[in-house]
C-alpha cells in the first residue's frame, strides 16, 4: 500500500524552489529562492534501530547563484534556483546541475577527509619557512582530518537563454543535457560551455502571435535521442533528435480532446501543463495540469491511459483562484521507484498519492502539528459538500497560501521529500 | 443610476448565500443545473456581468504584469489568451446592451463584481438555453463576421467604468450607432450629464458625442470634465499587449485591441461617405490611445 509515515525529518529554509534525490537516493538536494543549494545525506542505518532507515541530515550548503543585473535590459536576474538535476555518479565525487532563470551551473561536490602534512617549504599554518632553515628533505604525508564537503563550480553555461529557464534534463548518454525556457530548448555538452545547440524554437516571427509557451521538458530515461516538452495549451510533443537538427516538427503529439461539458474561460489555463516526468521504465510519462495528473502511454497520443483528479473541488472556484493568481501555480509530480505510485502536491499543505495498481489514492498533510517524529501520517479528507464529517476540512477552509509545489520520491525506497513554503519534510515508510 | 428606455433592464443576479444551491453545487460535482424558475435572461445578464468582470480583472493583471520589469511570460500569455477568448465571445454574441445596462444600473463596487463565480465557471453551453459552439476566431475572422444583425442597441455608459469596457463599447457602439441611424437611437444612458450620451442625430453626431473627450486634442471646447479625467488616467501602454508579451523586444506594436480598430476601419465599406471621415477619426483616436 502507499501509506507512509514513521519518521519525519523537518528542516527549515528559505522558500524552497526545487527538491531532487540523486540516483542512489543517498543524497537529497534542495534549491531555494536565495540561490542556495542545501544537500542532505542519509545517515547509514544505525545498529540500534535496524528497521529504521537513516535520517537525512545536512551534508553541504553552498551558494549556487547570485542575483545578477542585466545592464543591457536593465533587469535584475533572480538567483532563485528553478531546478536541480543530479548526474549519475562516475567517481567519488557527486555532480549536479543547478539553474536559475538564465544560467546553468555544474557543481562538483566532493569529500575531503585527509590532508597532506609535512611540507618541506611551508609550516603547518601555511607560512613559508625560512629557506636557510631547511636542512632535510621530507615527503608530505596524508593525515586524516574532519570530513569536509566541498562544492566547487566546474562549468557555467550562460548566455544561451533569452527567456526564463524552466527545465533542465540530463541525457541518458551522460554527456549532454537540455535546458528549456519559455520558447526555446537548447542542447548542451557537459564539457562545453561556450556553445549550445538550439533544438526547439517556438518563438513566432511576430511576438503578437504568441499564444503558447513551453512549460517543461525532459529527456527519455533510456533513449538518448528522445525528449518531450509540454506546453501551456496542454499538449506534449515528443521529439526525436535523429530526425533533424531542429526538432520543431514533433514525432508525436499528445493531446486529450477537450471535454465540451467542462468548457469555461479558464479551460486553457487549467490545461496548461506544469510538469512532465517520464516513468523510470520509459514506457509512460506523467503530466500535471492544474486539477489533475495524467499518465500517458508513449504509444498512444490520443488520450492519457489514466487520469487522477488532484483537487476537483477547485473546479467551481476557478474564478477566485484566477483572481488571487493561484490558478497559475505550477505543481510538480513524481513517480515512485517502481512506477506504481505517483505523487503530487496541493493546497493547505496537502499532497496526494495515487496508487496505479490498487486504484487507491490518499491525501496527506505536511505540517508541524500533524507530523511528529515517528508518528504515522493520518489521511486527510476535503469535504466537498453536504455535512462536514469530523476531521474533514471544507473547501472554504483551505489555506491557499500553503501550497506544496515540489515533491520528490527516493529512487528505490519509500522515502519522500515534500517541500512546503519554508520547510522540507521527509517521510519514510514504516517497515 | 437611472434606467430609461423602452427595454426592460435586467439586474445582475446577486450572489446566492449559503444554502440549498451551494450544497447542491458541491455535492453534485462541478456542473450546476439551473432550477426551473430562473429567468434565462436574468442569468444571461449575470453571465455577461461576470464576463465583463473577468475581462476587467484580466486586463488589470496584464497591466500589472507590464509594470514588472520582467513579466512571467507563461502567465502573460495565458491571461492574454483569456482576454482574447472573452473579447471574441463578446464580439460574437453581441451582448453589449445587457452588459452596459446592467453595469449602469447596478453601481457595484469593484469588490462586488465577482459574484456567483459558479455561473461564470460553468459550461458556456448552458448559456442562452442551448448549445453554443465556441468559435475561436482569429482577428481576421472577427472582422469579417462583425456584421451587426443584433437589433439590440448599445447605450454608452461612461463614467467610472474601467477603460476596458469603454474601449470595447466604443468599437461596438460605433457599429451599432452606424447601422441604427434610420431607426432612431435609444436614449438609454446611465449617468445623466456626466456621460457622453448618444443622440439620435446620426452616426456622425454619435461619434462626436461618444468621443467627446477626444475633442480636447482638437481644441474643441465643452469637453466633459469627467471623461477628460477618465482618459487622462489611461496609460497608452495599458492596452499594449504586445509590450507585455515581448517584454524585452523592441518596437511594441498594437496587440489584440487593434481588432477594435480594424472593426471600425473594416466597416468603411458598409458606411456612407459621411461616416468615412469619422472612421478615419476613430482610427486616429484609437492609435493615440493605444500608443502605437
Amino acid at each position: 500500500s502507499c501509506c507512509v509515515g514513521d519518521s519525519t525529518t523537518l528542516h527549515s529554509a528559505d522558500i524552497i524552489s526545487t527538491v531532487e534525490f540523486n540516483h542512489s537516493g543517498e543524497l537529497l538536494a534542495t534549491g531555494d529562492k536565495g540561490g542556495r543549494v542545501v544537500i542532505f545525506q542519509q545517515e547509514l542505518e544505525s545498529k540500534n534501530q535496524p528497521q529504521c532507515r537513516g535520517e537525512y541530515n545536512v551534508y553541504s550548503t553552498f551558494q549556487s547563484h547570485e542575483p545578477e543585473f542585466d545592464y543591457l535590459k536593465s533587469l535584475e536576474i533572480e538567483e532563485k534556483i528553478n531546478k536541480i538535476r543530479w548526474l549519475p555518479q562516475k567517481n567519488a565525487a557527486q555532480f549536479l546541475l543547478s539553474t536559475n532563470d538564465k544560467t546553468i551551473k555544474l557543481w562538483k561536490i566532493s569529500e575531503r577527509d585527509k590532508r597532506p602534512e609535512g611540507y618541506n617549504l611551508k609550516e603547518e599554518d601555511g607560512r613559508y619557512r625560512d629557506p636557510t632553515t631547511v636542512t632535510t628533505l621530507r615527503v608530505p604525508v596524508f593525515q586524516p582530518m574532519d570530513l569536509m564537503v566541498e562544492a566547487s563550480p566546474r562549468r557555467v553555461f550562460a548566455n544561451a537563454h533569452t527567456y526564463h529557464i524552466n527545465s533542465i534534463s540530463v541525457n541518458s548518454d551522460c554527456e549532454t543535457y537540455l535546458s528549456a525556457d519559455d520558447l526555446r530548448i537548447n542542447l548542451w555538452n557537459l564539457e562545453i560551455t561556450d556553445r549550445s545547440f538550439n533544438i526547439v524554437d517556438i518563438k513566432p516571427v511576430n511576438m503578437e502571435e504568441l499564444t503558447e509557451v513551453i512549460t517543461a521538458a525532459e529527456f527519455h530515461p533510456n533513449q538518448c535521442n528522445t525528449f518531450v516538452y509540454s506546453s501551456s495549451k496542454g499538449t506534449i510533443r515528443l521529439c526525436d533528435m535523429r530526425a533533424s537538427a531542429l526538432c520543431d516538427q514533433h514525432s508525436k503529439l499528445f493531446e486529450e480532446p477537450e471535454d465540451p461539458s467542462n468548457r469555461s474561460f479558464f479551460s486553457e489555463i487549467i490545461s496548461s501543463i506544469s510538469d512532465v516526468k517520464f516513468s523510470h521504465s520509459g514506457r509512460y510519462m506523467m503530466t500535471r495540469d492544474y486539477l489533475s495528473v495524467k499518465i500517458w502511454d508513449l504509444n498512444m497520443e490520443s488520450r492519457p491511459v489514466e487520469t487522477y483528479q488532484v483537487h476537483e473541488y477547485l473546479r467551481s472556484k476557478l474564478c477566485s483562484l484566477y483572481e488571487n493568481d493561484c490558478i497559475f501555480d505550477k505543481f510538480e509530480c513524481c513517480w515512485n521507484g517502481n512506477d506504481s505510485v505517483v505523487m503530487t502536491g496541493s493546497y493547505n499543505n496537502f499532497f496526494r498519492m495515487f496508487d496505479r495498481g490498487y486504484r487507491q489514492d490518499v491525501t496527506l498533510e505536511a505540517s508541524r502539528e500533524s507530523s511528529k517524529p515517528r508518528s504515522v501520517l493520518k489521511p486527510r479528507k476535503v469535504c466537498t459538500g453536504g455535512k462536514r464529517k469530523k476531521d474533514e476540512i471544507s473547501v472554504d477552509s483551505l489555506d491557499f497560501n500553503k501550497k506544496i509545489l515540489h515533491t520528490a520520491w527516493h529512487p528505490q525506497d519509500n522515502i519522500i521529500a515534500v517541500a512546503t513554503t519554508n520547510n522540507l519534510y521527509i517521510f519514510q515508510d514504516k517497515l | 443610476m437611472r434606467k430609461r428606455g423602452s427595454r426592460s433592464i435586467y439586474m445582475p443576479v446577486h450572489r446566492r448565500r449559503k444554502g440549498r444551491e451551494k450544497a447542491n453545487m458541491y455535492s453534485k460535482g462541478t456542473k450546476r443545473k439551473f432550477s426551473d424558475g430562473v429567468d434565462n435572461k436574468a442569468v444571461a445578464a449575470s453571465y455577461s456581468l461576470q464576463r465583463q468582470s473577468l475581462l476587467d480583472m484580466s486586463l488589470l493583471k496584464l497591466q500589472l504584469c507590464h509594470m514588472l520589469a520582467e513579466p512571467n511570460l507563461c502567465r502573460s500569455v495565458l491571461i492574454a489568451n483569456t482576454v482574447r477568448q472573452i473579447q471574441e465571445e463578446m464580439a460574437h454574441d453581441g451582448s453589449w446592451q445587457v452588459v452596459t445596462e446592467a453595469l449602469g444600473g447596478s453601481g457595484h463596487g469593484p469588490s462586488d463584481r465577482l459574484v456567483d463565480t459558479e455561473v461564470l465557471c460553468q459550461s458556456l453551453e448552458q448559456q442562452d438555453g442551448g448549445p453554443r459552439l465556441y468559435s475561436v476566431m482569429g482577428y481576421d475572422g472577427c472582422r469579417e463576421e462583425e456584421v451587426v444583425t443584433d437589433k439590440a442597441l448599445c447605450s454608452v455608459v461612461v463614467g467610472d467604468r474601467s477603460p476596458a469596457l469603454l474601449l470595447g463599447t466604443i468599437g461596438h457602439c460605433w457599429d451599432r450607432g452606424e447601422l441604427r441611424v434610420e431607426d432612431g437611437v435609444s436614449k438609454d444612458s446611465g449617468m445623466g450629464d456626466e456621460e457622453g450620451t448618444r443622440s439620435g442625430e446620426g452616426a456622425k453626431m454619435a461619434t462626436g458625442q461618444v468621443f467627446g473627450t477626444f475633442e480636447i486634442k482638437n481644441g474643441a471646447p465643452g469637453s466633459d470634465p469627467a471623461l477628460e479625467e477618465l482618459f487622462s488616467d489611461v496609460d497608452a501602454s495599458y492596452y499594449d499587449l504586445d509590450t507585455m508579451l515581448t517584454g524585452m523586444q523592441s518596437a511594441p506594436k498594437m496587440g489584440p485591441y487593434d481588432f477594435l480598430d480594424s472593426l471600425a476601419s473594416s466597416h468603411g465599406s458598409v458606411s456612407n461617405s459621411s461616416c468615412r471621415a469619422d472612421l478615419n477619426e476613430l482610427d486616429h483616436i484609437m492609435e493615440i490611445i493605444v500608443g502605437s
